[in-house]
């Protein structure tokens, strides 16, 4: 293969000279008939154009991702493994995950399940065969359970060595620079901002589930793109004591993975944050980037008060999260820079918790979520408190009005009633097709109570 | 007939290679269309300027209501439904003009570029608003039975409430599409993702202005129907047709998920008022129940909806006196359509409120009132007539349901629930047990009539037609069991073919839960035929009466002399060289059926499917989010063909069901435009939302039944769905637990927001 202008589908090199950059893998699979893969939404939301993608890590151990084919761009293509449901099967002989969905009766219309097949694949190969590992994916005929059941009884399937294991256990090289038309991939981020710098007009672009959206339905976002998701200075995790940086581009399921115990404030959002398919690709740089009111990792950093990195062509600046979001998608990042990282301190002695409230509870975005961090002296003083919300303004914020009325104060019955009857005031929501602003304001204030008697009790 | 029966296509589904229909390999030259919307929810159309958009690259036309020749119409029943409006615009997002283009994204860059003026006028987007104006579809509608005033009047205890319950989405994986072509002959060749091809064919010729035999539509598999393409596949496939016409080439269409949201009708919202009059054990006497369906801007199938509600407002419960009275609202919104219940649910709803109602006002446990007011076919043969005039006959119901208490352990868990609420302000769990009985047949009779055509070859291999469509449901792979059974083969001998209406015409919808019940009994007519045809050679061969022939395992003989048997494929050959035909139609109607819609009366269903689910959940007070913990369900499909398929559509239906009823809640802005119009917006359930604990089984009924069902069995699709009413009556019992109020209001879709909403209600906050 040549990995600047090819991938690898199935195994087999696929020319890459000419393809459209900002067309999504689905819509090119499809065309050439490569029709086993569907479009039940072309948003990212229904799982049902999922393939496996490679992602090889620092240490050079490699994985399959299940990732939504219709957020990603064939720009962001060059050098990849792609495995589509067409390439599971050895002739006859089903991959397991295909045969215990037959055992199952796992399939009704049918137009879902390559894509259920695909995220059982990726599961039987990573570990989590949980239901985590199909909310992605809908099905509006079966009602799950015998896809649950397929779950389970692959879960319970010795590993066997086959291909695709030994596939995984081949060394990988990291992904090299590709660029295809406008859209650019570079491995360093001299190079990502040296590539700024020629191209002003293309905008960043890291896991493409914001964006990819856009992409997938066919508006023009940009003249150009310049992709972070190959950066390996992005791609690192380092622990230090009293703080964890994280790299831009690390995808938050490995986020989930690696930090898991470390910020119990995660620990409680990713779960719902999105589906596997998107967490495989979203990351805190594109939360950051997008900087949507409604991203649930902003009130989690609000809260802990980390510190956002971005680097520029007039280099490294730190900024507080506190201050980071303007207004309704505006921030203080300048075009030209691009976020590096994320810095967020341990809670050490504070007691956190998230919450996230949705109409479904997987895979759906906040109608408000909410992020809480306090400390408490023996007499229950309150030393330290952050109260950040997402879903209830023009940015992600903290209720400042309220943190001050808990500042100092000894918490009790009558002053968290108080504080919740300010929080219903302190924010003035919009009605939409999520909520209507009465239930936020009502949110707002619940969520402290129910933080307060779950974990200050 | 008790082993696994996979889905015929399982295997294909799982590969990625069972086909759909814009999958085809393309036919050189195929072009794709792309709809130019409306911005407004009513307006006039003043003028449509399409010359830039036509000089656009790839652009080959821009289709308008000028360009139809036929009639501008698909309306099912009335002729109001235009393909393309040519005056007025009747709902945000109408298609107004499509482009024919080279590409997608061409049609879709050239719509853009379509100009048109529009003069907006004032929009009807709820039911409140066309209530207000006396916007309504066709004459108001009535079932009733007995004097309703004195009854009400004469009730020891009265009540009243409304209720507005929301739509859904179908949501089908599959969008709608369709490819059409002209062939060499003129024949327009359409294949449409469609639950009626022969409705589809006759739209099309009707539209081109052409006869019925100049079109063959046919349907491969459908990801996904629901009732959503019952007939609103149908203006798809007439504009892809028309391009074909137009043209010369090919054409395709397949929405976009958003297209197909906001272009396709939905579940019918319901706005429903009702009084009811009871005795102090919570016996119903009497019940005026007014039902107001919001129809959308066109009538689509709305009177049979609306009716198939107003049959089923009694659900399994005797009401002796009642009166039923039914609109249909006009808005300025999608016309609303079939969807898996057909009405039933959003009547089940109604009558279950009362009956939520009556217990709560009298302080019975509502399990009771639900027990005491069941249709008892033989205890109480007086009590055992519908509002319109059928018995209720073999009415399991009772048995299946005191099945159901005991092995959910309703009784036990009741005592713990009110344990666990005792000691939890915050959080609160909730019970309910609820029944479905659902009428199966089409209510308009002519509609329950079914043909399959059956050919043999001469290598003994075997070719199935029927009027069916597989969109899931495992129709093909019941009918593989139906012909195997009976000319007693393999399956591995039968070829099922795509549903095609030059093999099979003038089928009816598949739907109504019918699909089988219809579809297998013409199968199966058709075989025997065949088998009669073979088994007079065989007699002759074997030396026996043909009347003692029997076919089982690809062999033939007498059924005395089981050892000395003949090949099925012999007897095939030896039947062609007796010059003796091997093809054969078959044809059923259902038995037995009438009714009279002026009058609300009649004899509509074969049978009733019946079945109970019992549902336990918890509520959260600080956010009104819910968790379905454990669900139990019973359900009768009488003698199954295929056990696995019949569990797939209890649960399927189940879950489908209580989408429609949690989180599935549609929202539209005040100019009508649809805000829910996407996954991300639109929650159907994921996993997630299945409770880990779900306990499903059949039914096994002791007694056989009255009427004769394909194989003694029942119609499966539908019925499932109402079983999820357990979901929202738990919830109502758990919100209930939040103070004591005697009536628990609880909108649906009960979303986290409804139930926050009730629960501060009955605090009373």
């Amino acid at each position: 293969m040549n990995p600047n202008n090819q991938f690898l589908l199935n195994g087999r090199a696929v020319d890459l000279i000419g393809a459209d950059p900002t067309e999504s893998l689905l819509r090119w699979l499809k065309a050439r008939h490569w029709s086993g893969t569907k479009e039940g939404c072309g948003d990212g939301d229904c799982g049902a154009c999922t393939v496996a993608m490679v992602e090889t890590d620092a240490a050079g151990r490699s994985h399959y991702r299940a990732v939504n084919s219709c957020l990603l761009p064939m720009g962001a293509l060059p050098g990849r493994e792609i495995v589509t449901v067409e390439g599971l099967a050895d002739g006859e002989r089903l991959h397991p995950a295909q045969q215990l969905l037959v055992d199952s009766a796992g399939s009704q219309c049918g137009y879902c399940t390559p894509g259920f097949v695909m995220s059982l694949f990726v599961g039987s190969h990573d570990g989590d065969l949980s239901d985590h590992c199909i909310e992605g994916n809908l099905c509006r005929c079966t009602g799950y359970r015998p896809i649950r059941e397929a779950a389970q009884r692959l879960a319970a399937l010795p590993v066997i060595a086959d291909p695709f294991t030994a596939a995984m256990a081949a060394p990988r090289r990291a992904l090299a620079p590709a660029s295809l038309g406008g859209f650019h991939n570079p491995t360093t981020v001299a190079d990502a901002v040296a590539l700024k710098q020629q191209h002003p007009e293309a905008t960043w672009i890291a896991g493409a589930t914001d964006l990819g959206v856009n992409l997938s339905r066919g508006q023009s976002v940009a003249p150009g793109f310049i992709a972070l998701d190959r950066i390996a200075e992005l791609l690192v995790i380092e622990v230090g004591d009293d703080a964890v940086h994280i790299g831009a581009s690390v995808p938050l399921t490995r986020i989930e993975q690696e930090l898991a115990g470390a910020f119990p404030l995660l620990d409680d959002m990713l779960p719902g944050f999105a589906a596997k398919q998107v967490k495989n690709r979203a990351t805190f740089g594109g939360s950051l980037g997008s900087a949507s009111p409604i991203g649930d990792l902003a009130p989690v950093l609000l809260a802990l008060d980390a510190i956002v990195q971005l680097r520029g062509p007039k280099g490294l600046r730190s900024l507080s999260i506190d201050g980071y979001f303007l207004d309704y998608r505006k921030t203080q990042r300048a075009p030209d820079e691009l976020i590096v990282a994320v810095t967020l301190p341990k809670p050490n002695s504070l007691v956190t918790a998230s919450y996230k409230i949705a109409k479904r509870q997987t895979d759906d975005i906040s109608i408000v979520a909410a992020s809480f961090a306090i400390q408490l002296d023996a007499q229950r003083r309150v030393q330290h408190v952050r109260l950040a919300y997402g879903g209830i303004a023009a940015i992600p914020r903290r209720a400042l009005r309220s943190e001050a009325l808990l500042l100092g104060q000894i918490l009790g019955d009558a002053l968290v009633e108080h504080v919740r009857a300010n929080l219903v005031e302190e924010f003035t929501p919009l009605s939409d097709h999520r909520a209507d602003a009465d239930y936020r304001r009502a949110l707002a204030g619940n969520l402290f109570v129910k933080f307060v008697a779950e974990k200050l009790a | 007939m008790s082993k696994p029966t996979r889905h015929e296509s399982a295997i294909g589904h799982v590969t990625g290679r069972a086909t759909y229909v814009d999958e085809q390999h393309p036919p050189q030259g195929q072009l794709s269309l792309y709809p130019v919307q409306a911005p407004h929810a009513h307006a006039r159309i003043l003028e449509i300027d399409a010359e830039v958009a036509s000089a656009m690259p790839g652009v080959v036309a821009v289709l308008t209501a000028a360009d139809i020749p036929g009639a501008n119409n698909t309306g099912a029943i009335v002729h109001d439904e235009p393909v393309m409006p040519a005056d007025f615009v009747s709902f945000h997002g109408q298609a107004v003009a499509w482009v024919v283009a080279e590409s997608e994204a061409q049609a879709a860059a050239a719509a853009k570029a379509v100009r048109i003026h529009y003069a907006p006028l004032p929009a009807i987007v709820d039911v409140p608003a066309a209530v207000a104006a006396n916007a309504f579809h066709l004459p108001p509608v009535k079932v009733e039975r007995g004097d309703v005033v004195s009854g009400l009047a004469n009730a020891p205890h009265r009540t009243h409430g409304e209720l507005m319950i929301g739509g859904q989405d179908h949501f089908y994986l599959e969008t709608q599409t369709c490819w059409a072509q002209v062939d060499s002959e003129g024949i327009v060749q359409v294949t449409a993702s469609t639950q009626h091809p022969s409705e589809t064919q006759h739209m099309v010729a009707h539209v081109l202005g052409i006869a019925s035999h100049r079109v063959v539509c046919r349907c491969l598999r459908m990801g996904g129907g629901f009732g959503g393409k019952e007939t609103q596949a149908n203006p798809f496939a007439t504009v892809a047709a028309l391009a074909a016409w137009k043209t010369g080439r090919p054409a395709r269409v397949k929405l976009h998920r958003a297209l197909d949201m906001q272009l396709t009708g939905k579940r019918h919202p319901f706005f429903a008022r009702f009084e009811v009059g009871f005795n102090d054990d919570g016996l119903i006497l009497a019940a005026r129940i007014d039902l107001i369906a919001d129809g959308g801007w066109s009538v689509d199938l709305s009177p049979p909806v609306l009716m198939r509600a107003m049959v089923h407002v009694d659900n399994a419960y005797f009401i002796p006196q009642i009166e039923v009275t039914g609109r249909i609202a006009k808005t300025n919104l999608a016309s609303n359509t079939a969807f898996r219940g057909f009405g039933g649910p959003q009547g089940m709803v109604v009558g279950e409120e009362i009956i939520d109602r009556v217990a709560r006002f009298l302080g019975l446990p509502v399990d009771q009132v639900r027990e005491r007011n069941f249709y008892r076919e033989g205890e109480q043969p007086d009590r055992n007539q519908t509002h319109y005039g059928q018995p209720v006959v073999d009415n399991v119901l009772p048995e299946l349901w005191a099945q159901l208490r005991t092995s959910s352990d309703y009784a036990a868990r009741r005592t713990e629930i009110d344990a666990f609420n005792r000691q939890h302000p915050q959080v609160k769990r909730g019970l309910a047990i609820t029944p479905v009985k659902f009428g199966i047949s089409f209510n308009k009779t002519e509609y329950n009539q079914a043909g399959a055509l059956v050919h043999i070859y001469i290598d003994g291999s075997v070719q199935l037609n029927h009027g069916g469509t597989e969109m899931g449901q495992g129709l093909h792979t019941k009918m593989l069991v139906v012909a195997a059974k009976t000319l007693g083969v393999a399956q591995s001998r039968l070829q099922i073919m795509v549903t095609s209406t030059d093999k099979v015409p003038n089928t009816s919808a598949t739907a109504a839960s019918s699909g089988s019940d219809l579809n297998g009994q013409a199968l199966k007519a058709a075989c025997e035929t065949l088998k009669a045809r073979m088994a007079t050679v065989a007699a002759a061969s074997l030396g026996g009466d043909a009347n003692a022939v029997v076919f089982a395992h690809d062999r033939v003989f007498l059924n005395d002399r089981p050892d000395h048997s003949l090949a099925f494929e012999d007897v095939v050959r030896a039947t062609y060289n007796a010059r003796i035909s091997l093809s054969a139609t078959g044809y059923y109607r259902t038995p037995g059926l009438s009714w009279d819609p002026k009058l609300g009366r009649g004899h509509p269903f074969y049978y009733f499917a019946v079945g109970a689910a019992v549902c336990e959940v918890e509520v959260c007070a600080y956010t009104g989010v819910h968790r379905l913990l454990r669900a139990d369900l019973l359900h009768d499909v009488g003698e199954t063909m295929a056990e696995e398929i019949d569990r797939g559509q209890i649960e399927g239906g189940f879950v489908q069901g209580m989408g429609w009823l949690t989180n599935e809640e549609l929202r539209w802005n005040a100019q009508g435009r649809l805000l829910t119009d996407a996954p991300s917006t639109y929650k159907i359930p994921t996993v997630g939302d299945v409770p880990i604990d779900f306990r499903v089984d059949l039914f096994r009924r002791s007694k056989p039944p009255s009427t004769n069902v394909i194989f003694h069995s029942k119609g499966v699709g539908e019925p499932p769905l109402m079983l999820a009413i357990a979901v929202r009556e738990a919830i109502r019992d758990a919100v209930a637990a939040f103070g004591d109020a005697r009536c628990v209001e609880l909108a649906a879709p009960s979303t986290p927001e409804a139930i926050y909403n009730a629960i501060q209600k009955v605090r009373g906050g």
